[in-house]
């Protein structure tokens, strides 16, 4: 017990069990809250505020009007919905698929020399003159009640920003389905952070703003390639409130292969370490509440914690794994391949597999409940195996490379 | 800021945490509880062959039948193995156990011998020694070999020993047989075999091996003779 390795062990162990506790009071907390959102949606909204949706372009001729089509068929008043899409310098086709909607009456189209996304979104708010702004991926779709769901928590003066439930669009391969439950657990964790006010993130796939923020702090910044982490966190630095809407579902294209989904998590990950070294007076701090005392030091330490667990798991299978292909290539496989007796004996109950049993229990009942929260009803899919099998062994290599990345201050790019 | 849910939150981490050290330990005694079972059993086989061999001198030889000496060894080495390389277990019980498991194995071997030379059957076991002290790959793999061969031949009989154990009998074990540091070490007919053998090699090299009936040979005698009878 006293080696330093395994006192870091227990620790994190510890930590990442009191957080899923956590979780799952706040759940039991929340659960009448969750009701009276369902209610609240199911009513409708009570006024229809005028929205623009900014959709920023960077070379996304594939998708671009796939998403540009599911806003237009959002079910709320044409006369108060607007879309600007901006083409930042593209230089595939995007511009042209965007000019096929130039006569749409509910739609401008702006071009200008690439410079970042927020760059892109900025000119979109500042050609915006409706009550909400909202933004939208190029690499993503609304649902048709997608700002139906939302807009009703305008209602209370105090919420600034609404933040959507993002789901993953058809999943075709394990890596892809591994991320669908994965992003399900996002969505848990997303109502969850909102009951506690300490969303960190309004992502860029569809969070809708009241446009008077933006004069009021400003647009967005270029921030580690994660502007919408670095929004979220000003906005929560100044006591603005950001809600979650686990009804308003949100698609987006997730990447296919290992390489662009490390890609994108180390970019993640990156803007997530270096916003905090910018909104480091946040931690820690009382006044900030859970956000401040809680979450984000939570969210830190797990960067760190993460890859150490995920290490122990796969060096332990890994000398599991070898030292039976070792004892196969010594002694031959014996006799009939009939399955040894089961014997309790040999099964392992040291204390952390006993706590890794514990905390796999308790990861499961989140899955239900984020299951049945995302999509309404549980039903057991492949992506929840996937999920457990692949998903703690892969986390760790874009941990590890932010990390890397931060401290000799490397270079991340968008692709 | 709520922090009652903090607290409530840590005293229930902190519940599962103790239920998991307490089950752990709870565990891991019933563990050793049933290794001491079975060495407690192996103790009364040998008492009870060593008896049976002592009333020899008034009977034959024939009198002694397959179940003559402990069948209960190899599992129990097996288990105390196990128990040696997992966290969790006491070290001093674990220690306690290996010391005797090591006592009654030459008390075995002892016998074996005795018996081989009074009926004059071929002797049919290996004194193998291992090192736990450094790390000695080479002796992992011939555990795996030992375990091969002794489930071919259910009757060979291996007796493993901590080369470096501090336990006087085994001390003199190891100077009747002189025997050297260079593990794994391997006596068979009294011959020294150092470094790690494959299956194939001792099949070959040891011709008391060649003499047992494998598993097979012996699961389809047992299901022959019935209609002999």
């Amino acid at each position: 017990m006293a080696e330093p390795q395994t006192f870091v062990l227990y620790s994190s162990l510890f930590i990442s069990l009191f957080f899923e506790v956590f979780l799952l009071i706040t759940y039991l907390e929340v659960r009448g809250d969750i009701k009276r959102d369902n209610e609240m949606i199911a009513k409708g909204p009570s006024r229809y505020p005028s929205t623009t949706v900014i959709v920023p372009c960077f070379n996304e001729e594939k998708t671009v009007e796939a998403t540009i089509k599911s806003i237009l068929d959002l079910d709320y008043p044409k006369d108060k919905l607007k879309l600007v899409l901006v083409d930042d310098g593209s230089i595939d086709g995007t511009l042209s698929v965007l000019n096929k909607f130039k006569n749409h009456p509910q739609i401008n189209i702006t071009t200008k020399e690439n410079g970042g996304k927020h760059s892109a979104v900025n000119l979109g708010i500042s050609m915006a003159d409706s009550e909400l702004i909202s933004c939208l991926d190029a690499d993503s779709f609304v649902t048709p009640d997608t700002l139906r769901n939302m807009v009703p928590y305008f209602d209370d003066e105090s919420i600034m920003a609404v933040t959507p439930s993002i789901k993953v669009f058809e999943p075709e391969n394990i890596l892809q389905s591994m991320q669908k439950n994965e992003y399900r657990w996002g969505i848990f964790l997303r109502r969850m952070l909102s009951s506690m006010g300490a969303l960190y993130v309004t992502p860029g796939p569809f969070s809708v703003f009241r446009s008077k923020i933006f004069k009021e702090l400003g647009g967005f910044k270029y921030a580690h390639l994660t502007e919408d982490m670095e929004m979220a966190l000003r906005l929560q630095k100044n006591r603005y409130r950001i809600v979650n809407s686990h009804n308003a579902h949100v698609y987006t294209v997730t990447p296919k292969r290992l390489r662009g989904l490390i890609k994108q998590r180390v970019r993640w990950t990156y803007g997530f370490i270096n916003n905090i070294i910018d909104y480091r007076d946040l931690i820690f701090n009382k006044r900030y509440g859970h956000i401040g005392l809680f979450i984000l030091p939570l969210a830190i330490f797990s960067i760190f914690y993460t890859p150490f667990l995920a290490g122990n798991l796969l060096a332990k299978t890994g000398s599991d794994a070898w030292k039976t292909v070792d004892r196969i290539m010594t002694a031959g496989i014996n006799g009939d391949f009939s399955m040894p007796s089961f014997d309790w004996y040999f099964i392992n109950t040291g204390v952390v597999s006993l706590l890794a049993v514990g905390t796999l229990a308790l990861t499961l009942v989140i899955i239900y409940l984020s299951i049945k929260l995302a999509d309404g009803k549980f039903r057991l899919d492949r992506s929840v195996f996937y999920y457990l099998a692949f998903y703690s062994l892969i986390v760790p290599l874009w941990l590890t490379k932010a990390v890397f990345d931060t401290i000799f201050r490397r270079k991340v790019t968008w692709r | 800021m709520d922090s009652r849910k903090y607290l409530i939150a840590f005293v229930i981490t902190a519940a599962i945490f103790g239920t998991a050290i307490f089950l752990s330990n709870t565990l891991a005694d019933k563990k050793i509880e049933n290794v001491r079972d079975i060495e407690n059993k192996v103790a009364l086989d040998i008492l009870s062959s060593e008896t049976q061999f002592a009333l020899l001198a008034e009977t034959s030889c024939r009198d002694i039948g397959p179940g003559f000496l402990s069948k209960e060894l190899g599992p129990l080495g097996e288990r105390l193995s196990y128990a040696e390389n997992q966290s969790g277990f006491n070290e001093e019980d674990v220690d306690s156990l290996k010391r005797s498991y090591f006592l009654l194995e030459i008390k075995d071997y002892l016998l074996m011998k005795r018996l081989t030379e009074k009926c004059r059957i071929t002797p049919t076991f290996i004194l193998y020694f291992y090192s736990s002290k450094e790390r000695c790959e080479d002796c992992e793999r011939m555990g795996y070999v030992l375990t091969a061969l002794r489930d071919k031949y259910p009757d060979l009989r291996v007796y493993s020993f901590d080369y470096d154990y501090d336990l006087g009998a085994l001390q003199t074990l190891k100077s009747i047989y002189k025997v050297k540091s260079e593990l794994p070490a391997l006596i068979i007919n009294g011959e020294p075999y150092y470094g790690f053998r494959s299956v194939e090699e001792l099949e070959k090299n040891v011709p008391a091996l060649k003499l047992l009936e494998t598993a097979e040979e012996k699961a389809l005698r047992a299901s022959t003779t019935p209609r002999e009878n």
